[in-house]
């Protein structure tokens, strides 16, 4: 899937986290910032790059601002940020690449 | 050197400092020491007036030098202004390596992180630190140790004379030219100057502050004219608002008010619930929500409380008004409820000494039924964090925590499985600042866990039918299922705090944190 603008998704309320998506040209670069980061940052980390790989994101400049969103809220941001950032308009693949 | 809760306590902390490692609650039991006391200077001349025109000059007559105690209470809470008023003199004198001994520094101290920085304070004695400066002590920036104490801890350290306080700087509400000082009335009324008073009997010079300067003499006297070398009258001691807030509105948080239930029906539930019984609890939702449930049962079986302890707030001085408590005891108020409840004849003073303190003969807290606490952490083995976050930065105070958990018959913990994304229960705490064999029981929103040692309470709870009883390990499992299991903090080499035990033997340390990277 190919990040063609920038897009955002989520919030930074507790519990939730920002995602911020450019169009990258060096595989993926990721920055996160989080509440938990010493707890639960390489967690953070994996599951974003999972999510990514599975939507087929090759190159993106992608940003994170987590205030301590679990596992499947971390998911969802991500795969919305993307999906903007495509500017897909057709059904989106529930079940598919989205989980 | 492992000690009792299994914390490594390195060798060279315990030569620095002189310590033991903690070796179980009851290690001094009956154990002789000798108090210390202060040196005094005497007051003979009828000429000699103890009113000073500036903070500078109490700290001149009382011969401030470098590598000197000076010590403050923290009554006024959020609102104090004293702390940083004789921190800001001491720090324009140039004086260097201060030792500050506080019963509590919060948020409000912010401005004395500089002074940690430039080496005018080196060292840090308190029930523990909030903000900044506990992100200050966290990375390194003090010198010497951070000495965390419980309230208890504290009057121990200070009479024994391990903590030998130079100056005690006193914030009066009230005071007359002679030193006569009263917690109450004023503009920063705090009702009570109950963490002081250790201070007035032990430090070498007690200068007391006041923005109320009253005719003398200013009696019945909480800390008297026989302690105090000088009186300063400056504009304000305190902020009002800040010192006792309006009485906190009734949680309507369901996970609160689900807790306080289970809470409720815990006490209720025990052998300890019948007329005459003790009880301490705390300020936070549940706490409250759960002295209210508990009022409704005590009226619907007749049971009166005979005394209620600790920092009290308007719920518990409600019981009193009401009749259905015969005393409350009274170290601190949080609201201005609690602090205009002391006109109640049955609302009495008690120092924070005859509060907590192990080594005298027999504090308030060992006549304790139940005490009601919150804590940041608590692991499988019962002990709880309540100073160190779960990033591992300072960010709390022992309070009252250890003194009342080893204290009371029965030590309950409220706490919610998880705060966002940590989970409260977990397999190790961050620190230990309270022993797992003081804990007694453990409610969740996912329900309750007894200690094993405590079987009497786990049968008289499995009787009852009306709690949900879990395993500690079982809370655990389903916080980790939840959230993931966290990993584990990586500090740096360097103890920059001490958790001490009640009886002065140390509970944990704490390092220095570390700045978080991805290692790949």
């Amino acid at each position: 899937m190919e990040i063609k603008k920038p897009a955002v998704a989520g919030t930074l309320e507790s519990s939730d986290c920002m995602v911020t998506v450019e169009p990258g040209g060096n595989g993926v670069e990721f920055d996160l910032e989080s509440a938990v980061i010493r707890q639960y940052g390489y967690q953070i980390r994996k599951v974003t790059m999972e999510t990514l790989e599975r939507l087929g994101v090759k190159n993106v400049k992608i940003r994170m601002v987590d205030k301590g969103a679990l596992d499947c809220t971390i998911k969802a941001r991500v795969e919305c940020a993307c999906y903007r950032a495509n500017e897909y308009k057709g059904y989106l693949p529930w079940g598919g690449v989205i989980r | 050197m492992i000690n009792a809760v299994g914390r490594e306590i390195p060798d060279e902390i315990l030569k620095i400092t002189g310590k033991e490692p903690f070796q179980g609650n009851f290690y001094k039991e009956g154990k002789i020491f000798t108090k210390a006391g202060p040196s005094i200077r005497p007051v003979m001349d009828n000429r000699h007036s103890k009113l000073l025109k500036s903070i500078r000059e109490a700290l001149e007559k009382c011969g401030a030098h470098d590598g000197m105690t000076v010590s403050f209470h923290h009554h006024f809470r959020e609102g104090d202004l004293i702390v940083n008023m004789v921190m800001k003199e001491i720090h324009a004198m140039g004086l260097k390596d201060i030792t500050i001994c506080a019963s509590s520094l919060g948020k409000a101290h912010d401005p004395l992180v500089p002074m940690i920085e430039d080496g005018t304070i080196t060292n840090i004695e308190s029930s523990g630190v909030r903000g900044k400066i506990g992100e200050s002590i966290s990375k390194g920036k003090l010198k010497g140790l951070a000495i965390m104490r419980s309230h208890g801890g504290r009057v121990r350290a200070i009479t024994t004379g391990e903590s030998k306080i130079d100056i005690a700087f006193i914030g009066s509400p009230t005071c007359d030219d002679y030193g006569n000082c009263r917690g109450i009335g004023g503009k920063a009324d705090c009702g009570v100057l109950s963490y002081a008073i250790v201070d007035g009997n032990h430090a070498n010079y007690c200068v007391a502050i006041t923005d109320c300067l009253v005719p003398y003499p200013n009696l019945p006297a909480h800390i008297s004219q026989t302690k105090i070398d000088y009186v300063v009258v400056v504009d304000e001691i305190g902020i009002p608002s800040k010192i006792a807030t309006g009485a906190a509105k009734p949680t309507t948080d369901q996970r609160k008010l689900l807790m306080a239930q289970y809470c409720t029906d815990v006490v209720v539930n025990t052998p300890w619930f019948k007329d005459g019984f003790s009880y301490q609890t705390g300020v936070g939702g549940a706490s409250i929500a759960s002295t209210q449930y508990l009022a409704e049962i005590m009226r619907e079986r007749n049971i009166k409380m005979g005394f209620g302890v600790g920092g009290l707030t308007k719920a518990m001085c409600k019981l009193l008004d009401d009749g259905m408590a015969r005393v409350m005891l009274d170290v601190q108020d949080f609201d201005l409820d609690a602090v205009a409840n002391l006109r109640n004849v049955n609302h009495h003073r008690i120092t924070a000494g005859a509060y907590a303190n192990p080594l005298n003969k027999g504090a308030f807290v060992n006549k304790l039924d139940y005490v009601v606490l919150a804590s940041l952490e608590v692991d499988v083995h019962f002990n709880c964090n309540v100073v160190v976050g779960s990033d591992g930065m300072i960010t709390g105070a022992q309070g009252g925590h250890p003194d009342t958990a080893q204290g009371a018959k029965c030590a309950i913990v409220i706490c919610p499985l998880l705060q966002g994304r940590i989970p409260a229960i977990c397999t190790d705490v961050t620190t230990v600042t309270t022993p797992g064999e003081s804990i007694d029981v453990v409610v969740t929103d996912y329900g309750v866990a007894v200690n094993p040692a405590r079987q009497d309470i786990l049968e008289a709870l499995k009787a009852c039918g009306k709690v949900p009883l879990k395993t500690i390990e079982e809370l655990r499992d389903i916080a980790y299922s939840i959230v993931g299991e966290p990993r584990k903090v990586e500090f740096g080499e360097r103890v920059v705090g001490i958790i001490e035990a009640r009886d002065g033997t140390i509970m944990d340390v704490v390092r220095e944190a570390k700045e978080f990277k991805f290692e790949d």
